[in-house]
C-alpha cells in the first residue's frame, strides 16, 4: 500500500539496516521508524488490540494514536512510530494485552 | 401541567442510580434528578472494591451491613446482567491486604484482631498469611513482602460498567433521569409531598430521597435532614491493559477485568481540589512496584483524583426526616460495595414503611454529643 518516494528509496544513497519481524529477516533504511519500515514492507497490521483482538496498524506516526504498539527487543507495547531502527533490533507483532515483565 | 412522580431521588450517581432502580421495581414512578457532568461524581472516579475486610472499626454494625450488601451482590450482578445485558464483572475470590515489612504485618493482624474484638461485633474470618503462603497466590512478590491479611469475602467489580448498568435498568423499569437538574430548593407542600425546583423548572414528588453526595450537605437542611459530609480526596492510577497477572484484588490495587492495573487508596484533605500530584501518585506506584517488581516496567496511562463523601466518623448515614416524613437521606463512600444493599434492601424500606431498626445505627443523632459532655 505504501511506497518509498523515488528519492529516498536509493538504496545507494541509504543505508541498510537488518532486523527481524516476528522471527523472520527484514530490511529497512537508516532514518526509518520501526512503524515507518514495517508499512514500507507492506506491513499495514503490528498489533492485536487487547480487548476484542482486532487488528490495528500504524496510524498518526506521531506518537498520539499508540496503534503501532509493538514488541521491540522483548519489551512489549512499545510505539513503533517513536523507535528509530536499528541494526540486529528484534520486532514481533503486539498479540493482545503486553505480558508483565515483557 | 408539573411533572409528579410518586418519589424523586436526587443524584444519579451510583447510590442514587441503586436506589432509584429499587424503588422503580417496586412499582413506584421515580425520577432520579441528576446535577449533571459538572458533578463532583464519585461514581467515575472510585476504586470498583466490594470490600469487607478493613471497615466497622469504632461501629460493629457498619461490618455487618457491608457484609449483607456482599451476600447480596451475585444475585444482584445477575439481575443487573439479566435487565439490561451488561456484565459488571463481579468477581469476589477474596481480597488481600499486603504488608511490607513484618512491622506492617504485625499492625495489620493487631488491627484486624481489635476489630473483631470489638463488642457486638459479628465475627469476621480472616487469615494472617506469611510470605511463602502469599507466595503461592502471587509468585511474583517483591523482596520486602512479608504477608498479608485475607479474607475471603472481599471482590471488586468494573464500576464504571456497573454505573452504566444502573442507569440503563433504571431506564428499563420505567424511570425518568432527568439530567441537568440541580436542585435549588425543595419545599414541602401542604397536602403532604414535595416540590422540588431548579431554575425554571418544577416537578413533585410524594417522596423525596436525597443520594447527591457531598450535595446533600446543602441539601439535607432544607427537609429536616442532617448530612455533615465533607469531600475527602482519593489519587488513582491505571497501567495499560497487560495479561491478567493478578488473581485476587489487594486493597491498594487490583487488575480490571480488561487488565489495567489500578493503583490507589490516598485519603487527603483538599476541599473541592481535584488536582492530582506527583507526590501522592508517586508513593503509591511506588508501593506498588515494591509489592510486585514486575509492575515497575509497565506504563501508567492515566492518573485522576475523586472526592469521597465522607461523615466525621466515616460511616454512612441513613435517616427518614422526622421534620418532614416521606424525605430520606443515604449518604456514605462506598457506593460500589453498598449498591446491592441500596437496591435490594434500602430501596424496599423507602418503598414500604420506612427505615427500619436494620439502620438505626446509621441515624446522625451520633453526631450529636450532649453539650454538657
Amino acid at each position: 500500500m505504501f511506497q518509498r518516494l523515488p528519492d529516498a528509496d536509493d538504496a545507494a544513497r541509504r543505508t541498510g539496516i537488518r532486523f527481524t519481524l516476528d522471527g523472520l529477516p527484514a530490511q529497512g533504511f537508516a532514518g526509518d521508524t520501526v512503524a515507518a519500515a514495517l508499512l514500507a514492507l507492506g506491513r499495514d497490521t503490528c498489533r492485536q488490540t487487547a480487548i476484542s483482538g482486532s487488528p490495528r496498524g500504524p496510524y498518526c506516526m506521531m506518537g498520539v494514536c499508540f496503534d503501532c504498539l509493538v514488541v521491540i527487543d522483548g519489551v512489549g507495547n512499545r510505539q513503533g512510530c517513536l523507535v528509530r531502527l536499528r541494526e540486529g533490533m528484534v520486532v514481533e507483532t503486539q498479540a493482545g494485552k503486553r505480558e508483565v515483565g515483557r | 401541567m408539573v411533572e409528579t412522580y410518586d418519589v424523586a431521588v436526587l443524584g444519579g450517581g451510583l447510590v442514587g442510580t441503586a436506589i432509584g432502580l429499587g424503588l422503580a421495581g417496586q412499582g413506584l414512578r421515580t425520577a432520579i434528578l441528576d446535577e449533571g457532568d459538572v458533578a463532583h461524581r464519585a461514581s467515575r472516579g472510585n476504586f470498583a472494591l466490594v470490600w469487607v475486610q478493613s471497615k466497622g472499626m469504632g461501629m460493629p454494625r457498619y461490618s455487618s451491613w457491608t457484609r449483607e450488601s456482599v451476600r447480596l451482590w451475585p444475585d444482584y450482578a445477575a439481575s443487573l446482567r439479566e435487565e439490561s445485558g451488561i456484565d459488571v464483572s463481579l468477581h469476589q475470590p477474596g481480597g488481600f491486604t499486603l504488608a511490607l515489612s513484618e512491622g506492617e504485618l504485625e499492625r495489620r493482624a493487631a488491627n484486624m484482631a481489635r476489630l473483631n474484638a470489638q463488642p457486638g461485633f459479628e465475627h469476621l474470618d480472616y487469615e494472617v498469611w506469611d510470605r511463602s503462603q502469599l507466595r503461592q497466590v502471587f509468585p511474583e512478590i517483591g523482596p520486602e513482602v512479608a504477608g498479608a491479611i485475607f479474607c475471603r469475602l472481599d471482590g471488586h467489580v468494573n464500576s464504571l460498567r456497573l454505573f452504566r448498568a444502573q442507569h440503563v435498568v433504571f431506564a428499563r423499569r420505567g424511570g425518568a433521569y432527568l439530567p441537568n437538574f440541580q436542585v435549588q430548593e425543595i419545599s414541602r407542600l401542604p397536602g403532604g409531598g414535595f416540590r422540588i425546583l431548579s431554575g425554571e423548572r418544577c416537578i413533585e414528588a410524594g417522596q423525596v430521597v436525597l443520594a447527591a453526595g457531598i450535595g446533600n450537605a446543602r441539601l439535607a437542611p432544607m427537609v429536616g435532614l442532617d448530612a455533615p459530609v465533607r469531600p475527602l480526596r482519593g489519587q488513582a492510577l491505571v497501567t495499560e491493559k497487560v495479561a491478567p497477572f493478578l488473581s485476587h484484588p489487594i486493597v491498594t490495587l487490583r487488575q480490571t477485568d480488561e487488565g489495567g492495573v489500578m493503583m490507589g487508596d490516598s485519603q487527603e484533605e483538599a476541599g473541592f481540589d481535584e488536582a492530582t500530584g506527583l507526590g501522592i501518585l508517586g508513593a503509591m506506584a511506588d508501593r506498588a512496584a515494591r509489592m510486585f517488581p514486575k509492575l515497575g516496567q509497565v506504563n501508567i496511562v492515566r492518573t485522576w483524583s475523586a472526592l469521597r463523601v465522607m461523615t466525621k466518623d466515616g460511616f454512612p448515614i441513613y435517616q427518614h426526616s422526622e421534620a418532614a416524613p416521606g424525605a430520606f437521606l443515604t449518604t456514605c463512600h462506598s457506593g460500589v460495595t453498598l449498591a446491592a444493599a441500596h437496591a435490594l434492601a434500602v430501596a424496599p424500606m423507602i418503598a414500604g414503611e420506612g427505615l427500619t431498626d436494620a439502620l438505626d445505627a446509621f441515624h446522625p443523632r451520633r453526631f450529636h454529643v450532649p453539650a454538657a459532655s
